[in-house]
């Protein structure tokens, strides 16, 4: 089957910076498909090379088989919803939706139709004659979602769509855009710095840094199977544990991972647990999060709330499961 | 700092008391901030009120008076006599010829200006973006009379103009211009196509600016959602470019248009010996002493500027602000 969106050594350099740094990927279509990473680290310039806003400076890329270098924005079958949504100031919201049709030459009628049944489509109908401006966030960024919609596109995608939504509707837009996708069938291929999002909503999830694809897979490998420090500490921001520590537990020396939440909090020596420092504790609401030092390597562990803890400054024992230690393909 | 050394000063008053009259004055200021506005806004406002309005009503009085023909002196009796004057031929020709001159100079303008305009505010940057400024600002700096009297040199039949058609052999093109009728002449210094070059080179950077001001306006990523939408360049120009900046065109043609409508020292230099309003106006209350006539003219300029300006704000020129 041919991929939605390949690349093959994709790299994307602006004077000595690598932004895209031989990038080589392929999302399927009717995915959901994450990148995620911090800022700066390309996920948002691999979006803009499939959108067609950059080219590459190396290597190819090609959307469902077809070779897509040199390919204007305006002939790729393609939308994206931008990071601010870029609506277009001057022009109500059913003309905003209707855009793209218009410009393909696609008659008043049918096209005010079409962008009617978008708007409904993202539980707007009726807003068609109100401006941007008369718009809530969470409103625009549906306006957003339905212009590119509109168009049919092969592959959608979403530049840090939910970035400027508080948290509740974030989570509304969240399991929103999920379901949408699911009816549609379309290939998403959603960029985002947060990890809980891209864990929540993608079938898979690429994990940049420096340009580089550090991980690819379901965020299932992402979370529980770390492949790297970056992605363990990028990721739920789990414990990393240098090689010498791993060495005690697993007999092998390479760097592992301990997610906070696999950390048990004992008062007294049973076993082999790991002596600690109890440093600082930080309530959540559902958990609370302590910070632990254990003989100089800073450790975090996730208790649930409501669980009976020792006082800042006490020393305590971690236990943990030794199936939950996670070892990493980087060498120690 | 630690918490011991902020311990350790003497701990300062909750709430220390207003020093002196310069204190209790801001303390004022700041319980009533419509007071200050109005200290700070009342010198402008009247001054704008009865100095700017003031005359400008003077003005518009001044119309409505007549002269007397046998005596010259301003007969102060409300009439429609002066504005009927300016039905005339002679008159009707002089509006007719400078409000044409002011369309084809903003025109032209608008066409000239958007590229710059769009480098300046697309691409260039740091020290391209100094230099923008500095190209479209520096004309302004020297004498409007002496930028003038150098275009009539370089316009000139013996020219540094004609000098480099002659050299490119060109020269068939321009005597093939000015033998035309109306924009023709001489030579380019006495012909209207002169005027209008001028003109545009003196108003040029009045238009450049709003039209900068607005695509400047225009968030980048708006074009690029044109062109995801699946629009050609061409497309993203009619429907997003162009709008978007159409209050800076409005802007910059009120400027080039209306300046244009008033000016008598261009025409008067360069081009042909048939008047413009500014010129008429000149005479009118100069040599011919007839205030309510020039009063008159000058009505013209204002009233086709109100026209023009609500003609723009019903096209919707207005609505991206």
């Amino acid at each position: 089957m041919t991929s939605a969106v390949s690349f093959q050594e994709v790299s994307r350099h602006f004077g000595s910076v690598r932004a895209v740094d031989m990038v080589d990927l392929d999302i399927v279509p009717g995915e959901f498909f994450a990148m995620l990473g911090p800022s700066g680290s390309g996920k948002t310039t691999c979006l803009r090379l499939i959108a067609g806003f950059e080219q590459p400076t190396s290597g190819s890329i090609s959307i469902f088989g077809e070779r897509a270098e040199g390919v204007p924005p305006y002939r790729r079958n393609v939308n994206t919803v931008f990071q601010d949504y870029a609506l277009f100031p001057h022009l109500n919201v059913l003309d905003n939706v209707a855009y793209g049709l218009m410009v393909k030459g696609v008659g008043k009628l049918e096209r005010q139709k079409a962008a009617e049944e978008a708007l409904s489509l993202v539980r707007l109908p009726g807003y068609g004659a109100r401006r941007p401006s008369q718009l809530s966030g969470g409103q625009r960024q549906r306006v957003a979602l339905a212009r590119a919609l509109v168009n049919q596109p092969k592959v959608l995608l979403l530049d840090e769509p939910l970035g400027a939504l508080d948290l509740k509707l974030r989570e509304n837009m969240q399991e929103e855009l999920k379901s949408l996708q699911k009816a549609l069938g379309i290939t998403f291929v959603f960029v985002t710095h947060d990890q809980g999002e891209a864990l929540s909503m993608a079938d898979r999830v690429a994990v940049f840094n420096d340009g580089k694809i550090m991980q690819i897979g379901t965020p299932q490998d992402i979370y529980q199977r770390p492949k790297t420090r970056f992605v363990a500490d990028f990721v739920g921001s789990s414990n990393v544990l240098p090689p010498d520590f791993v060495q005690r537990y697993s007999g092998q020396h390479r760097w592992g991972s301990l997610r906070p939440e696999s950390i048990r909090i004992g008062r007294a020596a049973k076993g082999d647990g790991v002596a600690a420092r109890l440093v600082s504790t930080n309530y959540l609401g559902a958990t609370t999060r302590l910070a632990l030092d254990a003989d100089g390597l800073r450790l975090h562990a996730i208790v649930p709330a409501g669980a009976t803890l020792p006082k800042e400054g006490e020393a305590v024992v971690l236990t943990f499961n030794r199936e939950h230690l996670h070892l990493m393909d980087e060498p120690g | 700092m630690t918490v011991a050394a902020l311990n350790s000063n003497p701990a300062p008053a909750i709430l220390p008391g207003s020093g002196g009259v310069r204190g209790s004055l801001s303390d004022l200021f700041w319980r009533r901030p419509k007071l200050l506005l109005l200290l700070m806004l009342l010198p402008p406002v009247l001054w704008l009120g009865i100095v700017y309005i003031g005359s400008l009503f003077a003005l518009l009085l001044q119309s409505f008076f007549s002269i007397d023909e046998f005596s010259g002196l301003i007969n102060r009796q409300f009439t429609l006599k002066t504005y009927g004057d300016l039905l005339q031929a002679a008159n009707l020709d002089i509006i007719l010829r400078t409000v044409t001159m002011a369309a084809l100079v903003t025109f032209v303008s608008a066409i000239i200006a958007f590229p710059i305009a769009y480098y300046a505010a697309r691409y260039a940057r740091g020290r391209w973006k100094a230099l923008f400024y500095l190209g479209i600002m520096l004309p302004l700096w020297s004498s409007y009379l002496v930028k003038i009297y150098a275009w009539k040199l370089i316009l000139a039949k013996e020219g540094i103009l004609t000098w480099l058609l002659a050299k490119l052999h060109l020269l068939w093109l321009l005597d093939g211009w000015l033998s035309l009728p109306v924009v023709g002449g001489n030579s380019l210094s006495v012909s209207s196509t002169g005027t209008f070059i001028v003109f545009v080179y003196v108003w040029l950077p009045f238009m450049i600016l709003p039209v900068q001001a607005a695509l400047e306006r225009v968030p980048g990523n708006l074009v690029e959602a044109s062109s995801d939408l699946g629009a050609s360049p061409g497309q993203t120009f009619r429907n997003v470019l162009f709008p978007l900046a159409l209050p800076g065109i409005v802007a910059g043609s009120i400027f080039t248009f209306s300046l244009t409508l008033g000016d008598y020292i261009i025409p008067q230099i360069i081009g042909t010996s048939r008047l413009f309003i500014g010129q008429a106006v000149y005479s009118q209350q100069g040599t011919a002493g007839n205030i309510p006539l020039a009063a008159a003219f000058t009505v013209v300029p204002i009233v086709i500027m109100g026209f023009y300006l609500w003609g723009a704000k019903r096209m919707g020129a207005f609505d991206a602000l």
